[in-house]
C-alpha cells in the first residue's frame, strides 16, 4: 500500500471520527496526515503489535498538540496498534480514545497524556535523555502546533536540549499559521521561527508538510545531526484542513465537527482506499 | 511512648529534614542505578550535592525552569528511570500544577517530586516562598501519594521507601533544624500511621514538623492528667483511616496539627474521614486562611499558633467542651 493511499484512508477516518463524535479537531489533524503516515509507515523503528510503555530499542513519538488526536489514533489503528473498529468510539463514554491522548485507559501507542499545551517537548527531551542513559541509538520524535509555541514551557525546553547534548531528538512544528481565535499573526505573532530556534541553538530545517519526498529529505538530513549535541527542529509548512476543500486554509475548522451533509461532501473528495472502520 | 519508633523525648541532635532527603537520595542512588535526580538551581538547598558528586551522569541541572523539569522527569520514566525532582515546595507544586497533573499524575509516571522549604518554617524569605497549600493541591490529584515526614531520620526512610514505590509521589520536607527523635531503625511503611504515644483522653494527629510539637504537648498534658494519643501521619495520602478511626473511637476528640492552611490539608482530610466513619468533636492547629510573612521559623510558629503550646490549649478546650 502506497503512503498516499494510506493517507487518503486516514483522512476519511479523521472526518468520520469527528463527525461520529460530533466534536473534535479535524483541521490540524488533516494537515498532519503525511507526517504521521511517513513516520509510522516508513521512518520509525517500532513494534506496533507489542506495545510497551518503556519502548526500549524502539523509536518514540510524542504528540504535544494533543487536540489533533484523530490523526494519531487513525494512524495507530491503521498501523496495527489497536483494532480499527475502535476508532468508532472516539470521544465516547468508556472509550480508550479520549478526546485528548491519555494513558490511563491503556491505549497502545500513547506514552503520556497531552492536550494542555506546551508540555510535550519537555517530555520528549526526558525520553531522549533516558535513551542516552540506556545507550540506545533509537530516535525520539515530537510534534508541536505553531500556536503552541506561545507557551513559555516550550522555550524552557528549547534552551535545555542543546545545553544537554540532546541530539537524538527530531521535533516538528505544524506551521499552519492558524489557531482558535484566528491566524497566529493576528493572535500573537510568532515572528521568525527559523531565527528563534537557531537562536536557541537548534538545527532548523524547513519542509513542505504535504510532500513525502520533502519530509523524507528533511528527516534524513536531521538524522545526520546526531553527534552534534543539538536537536533538530523541522518547521513543516502545512495547510489546516488539507484534503477537504471547504476545510482548507481557515481556522474555522480547528475544533468543530462536520454535520451530515458536510460529511458526505468531505468523503466525496476522499475515495476509500482501505476498508472503512 | 512507642519504642518501635522513639526511644527518648530528649534527643541530643537537631537536623533539617532536607538533609534526611539528601542522605536518603544518595543511599537510594547507590542501591538502584535507575534513580536519576533533577534540580532547578537549588542543589545546595535541597542537599542534592552528595548525589550529584557520586553520580554526575545521573544528575540533571535544569536551571530555573520548573515546568520543564517536571516534563523532563515524566519523559525520563519512559525507558525505566526513576526521577527525583528537587526544588522548593512552592515551585514543586503551585508553579507547576498543570505539568504535574497532566504529564505525571494523569499519565501515571513514576516521578518523585521532592519539595523542601515547605510551610512557614522557610522563615525569612516570607510568604512568596512559604507555601501552605501544597498538601491540599497534591492530595487532590488522583494517582498521587503524599508524604510529609516528621524529622531527619524519617525523611531519609521516606526517601528510600518512595524509591521502591511505583507511582508518582509528593515528598514534603523543610528547611530548619529540628529534633531528631525517630529511631533510625524504626519501621516506615507508606500509608501506615505511627501511634507514638497511647492515651484515651484525646487523639492528636500531626504531620511533619508538628509531630515533635505534638509529642511535647502530650508530655505537658500528662502532667495535668490528660493522656494523649499522638499519631504521626507521615503519609497523608493514602490516609490511614483505620488507625485514625480506631483512636477516635477510644478518645472521642481529635486535634489535627499541621504546618499548612486549615482548608484542604490533613485537618480537612481527617474531618472528612471522621464525619463519614465516626463523627467526633475535632479542632485544628493550622494556618487560619492567611499568608505567612518574614521572621525566624520559631517566631513564625509562635505567631501563627503552630507549636506545642497551641496544641495543648486546643486539647484543653476540646476536652472542656466534652465535659
Amino acid at each position: 500500500m502506497e503512503l498516499h493511499e494510506i493517507s487518503i484512508q486516514i483522512r476519511r477516518d479523521i472526518v468520520r471520527m469527528v463527525h461520529g463524535a460530533a466534536s473534535g479537531h479535524p483541521g490540524g489533524s488533516l494537515g498532519c496526515v503525511e507526517l504521521f503516515v511517513l513516520l509510522y509507515f516508513e521512518v520509525m523503528n517500532i513494534r506496533a503489535d507489542q506495545f510497551d510503555m518503556d519502548g526500549l530499542g524502539e523509536d518514540l513519538f510524542f504528540l504535544s498538540n494533543g487536540h489533533i488526536s484523530p490523526v494519531w489514533y487513525a494512524t495507530l489503528a491503521r498501523k496495527g496498534y489497536f483494532p480499527i473498529h475502535e476508532l468508532a468510539t472516539f470521544r465516547k463514554l468508556n472509550s480508550r480514545l479520549q478526546g485528548h491522548p491519555a494513558t490511563e485507559e491503556g491505549l497502545p501507542g500513547i506514552r503520556v497524556a497531552s492536550g494542555s499545551l506546551g508540555q510535550g517537548l519537555s517530555v520528549a527531551i526526558g525520553a531522549a535523555q533516558t535513551k542516552k542513559l540506556n545507550r540506545e541509538d533509537s530516535w525520539v520524535f515530537s510534534l508541536h502546533g505553531d500556536g503552541e509555541l506561545q507557551e513559555g514551557q516550550i522555550w524552557e525546553a528549547a534552551m535545555y536540549a542543546p545545553h544537554n547534548g540532546i541530539d537524538n531528538l527530531i521535533s516538528f512544528v505544524d506551521c499552519n499559521g492558524q489557531q482558535i481565535d484566528g491566524s497566529t499573526k493576528e493572535v500573537l505573532d510568532l515572528g521568525d521561527l527559523q531565527k528563534k530556534w537557531e537562536a536557541f541553538n537548534w538545527h532548523v530545517l524547513q519542509c513542505d508538510g504535504h510532500d513525502f519526498e520533502d519530509l523524507r529529505r528533511a528527516i534524513a538530513k536531521a538524522k545526520k545531526n546526531r553527534g552534534s549535541g543539538k536537536p533538530t527542529m523541522i518547521l513543516m509548512k502545512t495547510e489546516m484542513g488539507k484534503g477537504v476543500d471547504f476545510m482548507e486554509g481557515t481556522h474555522e475548522w480547528h475544533g468543530i465537527a462536520p454535520n451530515d451533509d458536510q460529511l458526505v461532501a468531505a468523503l466525496d473528495q476522499l475515495n476509500s482506499t482501505l476498508e472503512d472502520y | 511512648m512507642n519504642s518501635r519508633y522513639i526511644d527518648t523525648l530528649t534527643p541530643s541532635t537537631q537536623k533539617d529534614t532536607r538533609s534526611g532527603f539528601g542522605v536518603g537520595l544518595l543511599e537510594a542512588g547507590k542501591a538502584n542505578d535507575d534513580i536519576v535526580a533533577l534540580c532547578a538551581d537549588l542543589t545546595g538547598s535541597l542537599k542534592m550535592g552528595d548525589f550529584k558528586d557520586a553520580f554526575p551522569d545521573r544528575f540533571y541541572q535544569v536551571g530555573i525552569a520548573e515546568a520543564n523539569m517536571m516534563g523532563i522527569a515524566a519523559g525520563m520514566t519512559i525507558g525505566g528511570k526513576i526521577p527525583f525532582t528537587g526544588t522548593f515546595a512552592n515551585f514543586s507544586t503551585g508553579r507547576v500544577y498543570d505539568q504535574i497533573r497532566q504529564s505525571i499524575a494523569y499519565s501515571e509516571k513514576n516521578v518523585k517530586i521532592c519539595a523542601s522549604h515547605a510551610g512557614l518554617t522557610l522563615g525569612e524569605d516570607g510568604a512568596t516562598h512559604q507555601i501552605l497549600e501544597d498538601i491540599g493541591m497534591m492530595s487532590m490529584l488522583p494517582n498521587m501519594t503524599v508524604i510529609c515526614p516528621a524529622d531527619f531520620e524519617q525523611t531519609r526512610q521516606a526517601t528510600l521507601a518512595i524509591a521502591e514505590h511505583e507511582g508518582p509521589v509528593y515528598l514534603r520536607f523543610g528547611r530548619p533544624k529540628v529534633p531528631v527523635f525517630i529511631k533510625n531503625d524504626a519501621p516506615f511503611e507508606i500509608g501506615k500511621a505511627q501511634t507514638l504515644t497511647e492515651g484515651n483522653d484525646v487523639t492528636i494527629i500531626a504531620t511533619g514538623h508538628l509531630v515533635w510539637e505534638a509529642l511535647l504537648a502530650s508530655e505537658a498534658l500528662k502532667n495535668r492528667g490528660i493522656r494523649a494519643e499522638v499519631i504521626n501521619i507521615h503519609t497523608i495520602k493514602p490516609l490511614d483511616e483505620a488507625t485514625i478511626v480506631a483512636s477516635a473511637k477510644r478518645t472521642n476528640c481529635v486535634i489535627v496539627a499541621e504546618e499548612h492552611q486549615k482548608i484542604g490539608g490533613l485537618g480537612s482530610m481527617v474531618a472528612q474521614c471522621l464525619s463519614q466513619h465516626h463523627p467526633v468533636i475535632m479542632d485544628q492547629v493550622a494556618v487560619q486562611d492567611s499568608f505567612g510573612e518574614s521572621g525566624t521559623p520559631k517566631q513564625l510558629l509562635d505567631k501563627y499558633g503552630l507549636n506545642a503550646k497551641a496544641i495543648e490549649s486546643k486539647v484543653e478546650s476540646i476536652i472542656h467542651a466534652l465535659t
